[in-house]
């Protein structure tokens, strides 16, 4: 390539995947530019109430991302944005853009909100899906990145209050819209999906009957910040339904309408819907949910909706609705099905629809500027071995542009999609980014607390409301404060200016801000005191908006009042507070990888592509793990031959070294600086690393059930599989029965291959012996995404699929030497027996019997199932909560070779992010230790949630030390301690007491 | 007038950052209107406040205390602290009593960064329950 490489990346679409793959390169070393359509960052997820399967609060948990987006040095954010050109190749490519314009400035806009409220104009708000009204200027939801206003010119009528009312003179009624050119090295697309329009299921009734509502829609209803505030009430006339009906599969699963394939996602979150409507609900409330099969596949996911039947006591419905209608009487539904062989109807005050994902609006258009292929259902094209790359150089994709899926894949596949861009420009790494230079910190630890105060007056927000003058002239009489001033906005850019020149001229060595939240403005003051030469602890904030002037809009006085309590507080900390130092720790930039699947594999070649070294370490002669037993696949690749290469390309790679039948026995150490042992030929070998990935795999369960082991025609299907490959199988009658060990009383979740696995085989013996007859008989047919094609196709050519449940599990008997499957038949009711010349058992993928051994060696802990347990379900899919440590495959949960490819280089991506650093600077708010206070009890060691603090030898005395590097300043170690030895830094037991005391030491008036 | 009636309760409030603190932001930008009686300390984790604070809390004369975290079980951002949290704070009400505060005057809530209307009930509760209450006993020669 003549060109050179460029070490920056475009990221398309800002929803939870964008926004993964975006931190993930940023923190590598690259420069991202993440451009959007909507004026904010956040996606679909940001509409959510909750997520399952742990009921987690969706804003909760994506806000500190959206934050750190945000803030990020080297995330530039271009929101209504659209990609509207490309030029160039692989590692150098000329994007071109358009920028829609907001008509605000968005450098002046600071959010505060005002011309929102003073706005006349009423227009429909969309990010409530159309349920309440906003006005004509905007913010998508209180949470926005950026927090930037924006005017939806089509209802603006011009009247110009806005621009008299905005301070911050921010309002630009002739803003055009405008166009860049990107110098970008590689590209991901994470576009997402357009939900499906439920107006095209007109049988349902959806546009014309108010109370039919789509699961978007319900998720508005569920949340908190929704149209009815968290209240579950009918749109026609605001009543509390008390029964409502869930649809399952409305845009999915159904050929007339063309979209065949399975939407994945949506089981799950009409189980949750109807679980979290229930809590909300606070008379009775029947949840219904119609469903064809309940496609509950993923990580402990049939725990939940075994929950949502035997506690929450939701009802399950196996059947399509025919239809819905509306009594226009009381606006209740009817919804006429089939249960049973019989038709029935039954009134409904509420029906949600679960709708599925189709492929984004605009994916055609970008397929067409891009140059990549889209497939059948013009989602994007991709390879089973390749599952984040499209189909052009250079560009990769990841989320529900991939196909339909859940928010911990998109997360997977958006890091995994990073690596891949990463690696194609890692020799470009740390050459775009900016790196910031600050002037040395002044040493005040010997000197008297000199405070200054700034109180803001945030336009009117909080002046309109607080006497602002008057706390400044409080704050000026109280202790050790030296300097106070009151600003029309403290946040401003010449504020900060202002800020640091008063610094010197006063020689201050703390500093308070009165202002909005901390949550949001903190890092930007902090900042802004380090550059002034402070240490960046030696700040402190009071919310006297957010908190004071927002709540207390009627009562002005009081609200004065309790901003001086709230200023008097903080100031009290503030004259405590210590600089802290944020600890350095060095990186060994080497990777230990255990377990040589195709898991560890790729992720050993993606981080040797990043330029790193990596042990990998297999406890078999051979590498390959479960992908050696595979022969042939549903999607028609050669695995054997995709196996071979895999395994070569490691084999060469200088970068890594290979350690066949080798076991890791012991890990010490922390991120940046492990010490391992690897066992390798009876020798002992030590090696240094900065981090571990995890990808032991998982084995296939041995049967204990269905005569399995005492006759030799009762077989599992990888079983099956070796046979038909050697051409050795032979039947005329075959009948599978799936679930085999899982999804039993005993282990309850499902195993997610085995309908695949069994579809497959069907599929191939259908293929070498058409007259072969193959009964499969399931509990639910879990084939998502796309892989209902091959479940369809299974049934087209014959293939019988029964369904049974754990009360009627079919039997398997040796009559006379014949074997015998007795089964019932729920559809014409009766027990029916077949004589077949095999039986095939879906066999549940176990975790890794090793996995204990490995959990305990290196801290981590294990699901009740025996996986491994990730950081954080939904989010940190392959974390682990202590840092430096990944998971990836079927170590995770049971998955299919491109999900595990994926969280493979996903793992690779989250490493990465530490190994591309010469050091790590953590938080400078850790716990620390007074040794001559430690008693030794070991009662903080045993409360950190991360494994921070080990206790070592002195002098003969035993102690607690804090390793700084894990450490995540919680504080639960401080609380707990008896001898209130270990502490908190910023957080001290004194800084917090001064704040309790000096909040109470004036009265409150009546 | 009598003193109850007049009576103005103090409240502190011990909020984590990541839910609770967030829900209490969240009442501010939806402009939820709650009384102006309670004072709010911000923390990292529930799990890092101390019973001594809620103590010192009464000590110096406050009406009511309210701790507040993540959801349970699994919205800690710092994985478990809403359960030490509610441990210890169950405790402390045990104890109360013998330092003569009344348990009602304790309250432990979980509050999500989503529900600013549910911060604004608990406060609004809070005080009206406390004014019932009455002021807190140990406060000695103070003013009210």
């Amino acid at each position: 390539m003549a060109e050179e490489k460029v070490g920056a990346v475009l990221v398309v679409g800002g929803g939870v995947a964008g926004i993964q793959a975006a931190l993930d390169l940023a923190d590598s070393g690259f420069k991202v530019y993440l451009i959007d359509q909507s004026p904010s960052i956040g996606g679909v997820m940001s509409k959510l109430d909750k997520t399952f399967p742990t009921n987690d609060c969706a804003m909760c948990i994506l806000a500190p991302k959206l934050v750190a987006t945000g803030r990020h040095p080297n995330i530039n954010l271009v929101t209504n944005g659209e990609v509207i050109g490309l030029n160039g190749e692989a590692g150098n490519f000329e994007v071109k853009i358009r920028k829609r314009s907001r008509y605000i400035n968005e450098e002046k806009c600071n959010g505060c909100g005002l011309c929102a409220q003073k706005c006349p104009v009423e227009a429909i708000d969309m990010f409530n899906e159309g349920l309440s009204d906003r006005s004509a200027i905007y913010i998508e939801y209180p949470q926005s990145v950026p927090l930037k206003f924006m005017i939806d010119r089509e209802k603006c009528i011009g009247c110009g209050t806005c621009q008299e009312i905005c301070k911050a003179e921010a309002i630009e009624y002739d803003q055009q819209d405008s166009e860049a050119t990107l110098k970008v090295g590689s590209i991901i697309l994470a576009p997402g999906f357009e939900p499906f329009d439920a107006r095209l299921k007109s049988e349902y009734g959806y546009g014309r009957f108010p109370n039919v509502v789509t699961s978007i829609e319900f998720e508005r209803i569920l949340s908190a910040s929704g149209p009815y505030g968290g209240l579950v009430l009918r749109p026609s006339d605001g009543e509390i339904p008390r029964k409502i009906a869930f649809i399952q599969c409305v845009g999915s699963r159904d050929a007339q309408l063309g979209n065949n394939y399975c939407s994945a996602a949506c089981c799950m979150y009409g189980i949750k819907e109807a679980v979290i409507a229930k809590e909300h609900v606070p008379t009775k409330l029947d949840c219904t949910i119609f469903y064809m099969d309940i496609r509950a596949y993923g990580k402990e996911f049939d725990d939940y909706y075994n929950r949502a039947k035997e506690e929450h006591d939701i009802r399950f419905v196996r059947s399509r609705v025919a239809s819905v209608t509306e009594d226009p009487s009381t606006g209740n539904l009817h919804v006429y099905y089939v249960e049973d062989g019989e038709p029935k109807t039954e009134e409904f005050n509420m029906v949600v629809l679960s709708i599925g994902m189709q492929p984004p609006k605009n994916a055609e258009k970008l397929a067409e500027v891009l140059g990549i292929k889209l497939n059948g259902y013009k989602f994007c094209q991709t390879e089973l071995f390749s599952p984040v790359e499209t189909s052009k150089p250079g560009i990769f994709v990841c989320g529900a542009f991939v196909a339909p899926k859940d928010i911990p894949e998109s997360v997977a596949q958006a890091s995994g999609a990073a690596a891949r861009a990463m690696s194609l420009i890692a020799s470009e790494r740390g050459k775009e980014i900016v790196k910031k230079e600050y002037p040395p910190e002044r040493d005040v630890t010997l000197e008297e607390p000199r405070i200054g105060v700034f109180v803001c007056h945030c336009g009117i927000n909080i002046g309109g409301i607080v006497n602002v003058p008057e706390v400044v002239e409080y704050a000026k009489k109280l202790p050790n404060v030296v300097y106070a001033e009151a600003n029309l906005y403290t946040c401003s850019q010449d504020t900060q200016e202002i800020i640091r020149e008063k610094i010197k001229e006063y020689n201050l060595n703390r500093v308070v801000v009165a202002s909005c939240t901390p949550r949001t403005h903190e890092p930007l003051f902090r900042e802004t005191v380090r550059e002034a030469g402070l240490n960046p602890y030696l700040f402190e904030m009071a919310n006297i908006r957010d908190q004071c002037s927002w709540v207390h809009m009627h009562e002005p006085e009081k609200a004065t009042e309790k901003a001086k309590d709230l200023v008097r507080s903080v100031l009290a900390k503030a004259r405590l507070l210590k600089p802290l130092k944020k600890p350095i720790i060095d990186v060994t930039p080497v990777g230990l990888i255990i377990g040589g699947g195709v898991s560890g594999m790729t992720a050993a070649l993606e981080l040797a592509r990043q330029g790193f070294e990596v042990h990998l370490v297999e406890r078999e002669k051979e590498p390959g793990g479960h992908l050696r037993k595979i022969h042939y696949l549903l999607e028609g690749e050669d695995p054997k031959e995709r196996l071979n290469r895999l395994v070569k390309e490691v084999m060469e790679n200088g970068k890594i070294h290979v350690y066949l039948g080798a076991e890791v026995t012991e890990v010490s150490g922390f991120v940046g600086n492990f010490k391992s042992k690897i066992i390798h030929n009876g020798e002992e070998k030590e090696v240094e690393h900065g981090i571990v990935i995890v990808a032991t795999g998982a084995v296939e369960y041995k049967p204990t059930e269905y005569l399995y082991g005492k006759d030799p025609r009762v077989i599992t299907q990888r079983e099956l599989e070796e046979k038909i490959t050697r051409g050795e199988f032979k039947a005329k009658n075959v009948v599978m029965i799936q679930c085999v060990g899982a999804r039993t009383e005993e282990k309850p979740n499902c195993a997610r291959i085995c309908c695949g696995q069994a579809i497959k085989n069907a599929l191939k013996i259908k293929e070498v012996s058409p007259e072969t007859d193959v009964y499969i008989l399931y509990k639910d047919v879990r084939s998502y995404g796309f892989k209902e094609d091959y479940y369809r196709k299974a049934a087209e050519k014959g293939v019988l699929f029964i369904n049974y449940d754990n009360g009627r599990k079919p039997k398997v008997t040796n009559e006379n030497g014949k074997l015998k499957v007795t089964f019932w038949e729920p559809t014409i009711k009766e027990e029916i027996e077949i004589k077949p010349d095999a039986v095939v058992l879906s066999a549940a993928t176990v975790p890794n019997p090793d996995n204990k051994r490995v959990a305990e060696m290196l801290k981590v802990p294990l699901t009740k199932d025996g996986f491994f347990l990730e950081a954080h379900m939904k989010l940190r899919p392959v974390d682990f909560a202590t840092d430096g440590i990944f998971l990836c495959g079927m170590a995770h949960s049971p998955k299919f070779i491109d999900e595990s490819i994926a969280q493979a280089c996903a793992a690779a991506s989250r490493a990465t992010t530490i190994l591309s650093k010469k050091t790590l600077e953590m938080e400078g708010i850790v716990a620390s230790v007074d040794e001559d206070l430690c008693s030794g009890c070991r009662i903080c060691e045993y409360l950190c949630p991360y494994g921070a603090i080990e206790m070592k030898e002195k002098n003969g005395k035993i102690t607690a030390h804090v390793i700084e590097a894990l450490c995540k300043g919680c504080g639960v170690c401080g609380t707990a301690c008896p001898t209130k030895a270990i502490t908190l830094g910023h957080f001290t037991t004194e800084e917090i007491m001064a704040q309790v005391k000096a909040a109470l030491m004036e009265e409150i008036t009546a | 007038m009598s003193e109850k009636e007049g009576f103005e309760p103090r409240i502190i409030g011990f909020l984590c950052n990541w839910c609770a603190y967030a829900g209490a932001d969240l009442a501010g930008v939806s402009r939820i209107q709650y009384p102006t009686n309670i004072r709010i300390i911000r923390v990292m984790c529930s799990g890092r406040i101390d019973p001594a604070f809620i103590l010192e809390a009464f000590k110096d004369g406050a009406d009511g205390v309210l701790v507040a975290g993540c959801h349970l079980p699994s919205d800690c951002h710092y994985i478990s602290g809403n359960f030490k949290a509610l441990r210890r704070v169950t405790l402390l009400k045990r104890i109360l009593k013998a330092f003569g505060i009344k348990p009602e005057r304790l309250r432990l809530e979980w509050i999500s960064a989503s529900e600013g209307d549910k911060f604004a009930t608990v406060v609004k509760e809070m005080v009206g329950e406390i004014k019932k209450l009455g002021p807190n006993p140990l406060k000695v020669g103070g003013k009210s």
